[in-house]
């Protein structure tokens, strides 16, 4: 019996709400022990040009195969919808799956997508029989138009790429999940400490995606471990509803009763 | 005859998109490939025919974010 927390996205109902990028880590032995201390049942990879005989890519396949979790092709670097068309085609071949986390960059200092971009080649890839997961940013129309052409989950940003800043825009975000209730939504980008995963989960955020964050630590192992933790306790938190802040103190022990009390209290 | 490969200029031989993927020297490896910025599938590089000044694209997987 499955749990009933269970992430369903597209064909897939996963417990784990952490995904993990595949890049930059230190070895692939380092790699592959992010993946399982982090609980992850879904890692994203690329495809990249390789000279004959080189077989570098066949090595990182063969590693990810053992792990046994799903992979989910990115069309990263791509800069038209021309262009991530024919990149999730070929990677639908390479990879056998029709999931593709789509990229159409913009702009190079921030990786901004290109939305306009985004959404045509949304529409060829969900009319091609993909399972899309749009890497967007928190613009309200443009994700009505992906969930139009046929995207069933949405991949914000919270901050640029690699960036590690954390959430950018809390309105938007905010704003973004208030619209789209029934939609699964992961946060794509950003995120740089546990505390910013924990963060936009308690927000409702339905999971996060994490790459340079836990590549890049001193030790990538124990950093995945801290996001999945982080991931989990800004999940529960959400789902079992936080307080609305206030701006004045209101005492959490009683008052009445108190020693001292002028008042006549038993 | 003259093609583009992965971004770099080659003289080649083959005459179809197959027979430059064994010229390449990629076996049996795991690829993708695509010409002109067109997917062709595995199964249709034996009839794709190449021509002058084509871009032929050869890919692998790859560690991804």
């Amino acid at each position: 019996m499955s749990k009933p927390d269970d992430l369903v996205v597209y064909d897939a109902r996963l417990s784990s709400r952490f995904l993990l990028g595949t890049a930059r880590y230190p070895s692939p032995a380092i790699l592959a022990e992010a993946i399982r201390a982090g609980g992850v049942e879904i890692v994203t990879v690329s495809l990249r040009r390789e000279a004959g005989g080189s077989r570098a890519g066949e090595s990182f396949w063969r590693l990810i195969r053992e792990l046994g979790v799903r992979v989910l092709p990115n069309t990263a670097g791509c800069r038209t919808a021309k262009e991530a068309v024919a990149t999730a085609q070929m990677a639908r071949e390479l990879f056998g799956t029709s999931w593709i986390k789509l990229e159409v960059i913009g702009e190079e200092d921030t990786l901004q997508p290109d939305v306009f971009g985004l959404v045509e080649a949304a529409r060829i890839l969900c009319d091609d029989g993909f399972s899309v997961f749009p890497y967007t940013t928190e613009d309200l129309v443009v994700a009505e138009r992906l969930l139009d052409v046929g995207c069933r989950v949405l991949m914000p940003w919270a901050a640029p790429i690699g960036s590690g800043r954390g959430i950018n825009n809390l309105f938007g975000l905010r704003a973004l999940r208030a619209h789209f209730p029934g939609t699964p939504l992961i946060v794509d980008a950003g995120l740089g400490a546990p505390s910013q995963a924990a963060a936009v989960m308690e927000l409702g955020f339905d999971a996060a995606l994490l790459n340079t964050a836990v590549a890049r630590a001193r030790d990538p192992v124990v950093m995945a471990r801290a996001f999945a933790l982080a991931i989990e306790a800004g999940r529960a938190a959400h789902l079992s509803g936080l307080m609305e802040p206030r701006d004045m103190a209101a005492p959490s022990t009683p008052v009445l009763g108190r020693a001292f009390d002028d008042g006549c209290e038993a | 005859m003259r093609i583009r490969v992965n971004g770099r200029t080659l003289e080649v031989e083959a005459p179809t998109l197959e027979r430059l993927i064994e010229e390449l020297g990629f076996g049996e490896q795991t690829i993708a490939t695509a010409v002109n910025q067109a997917f062709v599938r595995g199964k249709d590089r034996g009839e794709t025919l190449l021509c002058e000044d084509d871009s032929v694209e050869i890919v692998t997987p790859r560690q991804g974010g």
